[in-house]
This record gives structure tokens, C-alpha cells and sequence, in this order.
């Protein structure tokens, strides 16, 4: 059976998708957080040389790398909505801004209070650490131009440059600790590999599947609600039971 | 994990917070939303 795709651009048809979408990805993501902790914290051994510092790793990866992730679906949004002059796409990338800032910011918060045990110190100027700094200004600039712009079209328009032109940063987040000489250790996962213990790297990529998780439903709510605020008036929005119901 | 504790509860306690917060701010915005479509 073939989905028609464009209908789902509709938001008429896409908000009670959202809404009935959304608290299955949180209750994934809660079961898969719950997992991965248990994993993290009750069958990962500790660290021979970082000791039990080290358990920063299951919350402070999976944020990082959903910090950059959360950016790239933004940008591909964005580039959607401009392209094919879609609201619906903008809204998504409006959607997903605020959950990837704080992904980006919590990757900042973890990593600093790993950083003070196992290299002396909270922050440096440190390649990776500085993008990832570039990262969060990122979405905070495309936060604050949307909410500076009156007209939510010019405003869609506006924010998908910025974002699009923002989305070279996560190459260079990746890449920074090979191109430069960084206080912020190498990739412990690629493709080609880790070099982590396997119950190790179990519990990091239940957290990041419950990371993943959450950012989907956050920001399938976050839509939702965008969709209200941006459709109220329309004949569609009137006749919602949602709308007219109390929550 | 004593010498570690606070360095490791600061890090799950802040995100803990967070995504609460998030949570919480995201049922609120829904809320209004549904209200002022309402009106």
C-alpha cells in the first residue's frame, strides 16, 4: 500500500498524526532510558582509568550527538521549506529548534562536569568544546530571529537560511578533534568501530536511542501546539474536537 | 562512586531537570494553544 507523502504536508492531516505519534516516542523513550541506565549503572563495570567519573558518558554522548543530529533534521526542514515553499516543514524545523538547544547545552553541562575530574578543568577553548559552544549560539540565533520577526512566512524564510548556513558547524563539531590538536578525546564509536567494552557501549546507545526518542515526541508536541497557534481562524482548526475539548 | 558523586549527580540531576522542564513547558504551550483555538 503507498503513502501519499504530500498528504501528510497538510497540517490539517499531520496534527492528529503528532498528537497520537508522540506520547508512544516518550513512553519509548522513558522504557529505553530506563534500560540503558540499569545497563550504565548496574552491569557496566567501572572504568579502569576514569573510575566511575566515566557513567557521565551514557547521558553526556547521547546528547551531543543528538545536539548535532537534531540540527541536521532542522537544516534538512529548512531546506524543504524552502524549496517546495512548505509550512508544514517549517514548522518541524521551528519545532525541533528548542529541543536541539538543549540537547546542545546539557552536552555542554555534562561534559564540563566530566571535564573537571579527569582533566582538571571545567571548560578550555578547546576545538570540539568551541564548536559545540557555535552550536547552541546557533539555535539560540534561530530562536531569537523567529520571535524578532512579526510576519511567521518571512520568519520561516529567515530562519532556514540562518540554519542552513549554520549547518556547516557539524562537520566541523565531527571532525574537530581530527583536524585539530584537541584537550577533547577522538571518537570512541564510528563506523569503523569502538573501542569501548560491550556492555559499555550497550548502555551509551540505549540512552541515545532514548534520547532520540524523546527529541521525536518533544517536538511532535511541539508542533502540534505550533500548528494551533499558527492555524487559529482556520475553518479546520474550528471544527477539531481537540481544539474544542478541554486537554 | 563517593568521589565522583557530585561531578555525576550534577550531569543526570541537571538533565533530569531539563527534560521535566521541557516536558512540563510543552504540556503548558499545548494547553494554551488548544485554549486560545478554542476562543
Amino acid at each position: 500500500m503507498a503513502i501519499s507523502w504530500y498528504r501528510y504536508a497538510s497540517p490539517a492531516t499531520f496534527l492528529p498524526v503528532a498528537e497520537r505519534l508522540a506520547p508512544a516516542f516518550a513512553v519509548a523513550a522513558a522504557l529505553l532510558a530506563l534500560a540503558g541506565l540499569y545497563v550504565g549503572f548496574v552491569v557496566a563495570p567501572t572504568d579502569a582509568t576514569q573510575g566511575e567519573a566515566y557513567r557521565i558518558i551514557y547521558i553526556h554522548v547521547p546528547t551531543a550527538w543528538m545536539a548535532m543530529f537534531v540540527y541536521l533534521v532542522m537544516a534538512f526542514w529548512s531546506a524543504l521549506a524552502l524549496a517546495f515553499n512548505t509550512r508544514l516543514s517549517a514548522m518541524m524545523a521551528q519545532a525541533l529548534a528548542p529541543s536541539g538547544a538543549l540537547m546542545a547545552f546539557l552536552a555542554l553541562w555534562t561534559g564540563a562536569f566530566w571535564g573537571r575530574p579527569t582533566w582538571g578543568t571545567y571548560w578550555a577553548w578547546d576545538a570540539r568544546m568551541t564548536s559545540t559552544l557555535i552550536l547552541l549560539f546557533l539555535y539560540f540565533g534561530v530562536i531569537a530571529l523567529r520571535n524578532a520577526i512579526d510576519d511567521p512566512r518571512r520568519a520561516d524564510r529567515a530562519c532556514a537560511v540562518l540554519t542552513l548556513v549554520g549547518a556547516v558547524n557539524v562537520p566541523i563539531i565531527y571532525y574537530s578533534v581530527r583536524w585539530w590538536n584537541t584537550l577533547h578525546q577522538g571518537a570512541s564509536v564510528s563506523t569503523a568501530g569502538s573501542s569501548m567494552a560491550t556492555t559499555m557501549l550497550t548502555g551509551m546507545l540505549l540512552m541515545s536511542l532514548a534520547a532520540w526518542m524523546w527529541c521525536i515526541a518533544a517536538a511532535l508536541w511541539r508542533v502540534g501546539a505550533i500548528i494551533l497557534e499558527r492555524e487559529r481562524g482556520a475553518a479546520w482548526v474550528d471544527a477539531l474536537p481537540a481544539a474544542k475539548g478541554a486537554s | 562512586m563517593s568521589a565522583y558523586a557530585f561531578y555525576v549527580g550534577m550531569s543526570y540531576g541537571a538533565c533530569a531537570i531539563a527534560i521535566v522542564a521541557e516536558a512540563l513547558m510543552l504540556r503548558a504551550r499545548r494547553r494554551r494553544a488548544r485554549a486560545e483555538a478554542k476562543a
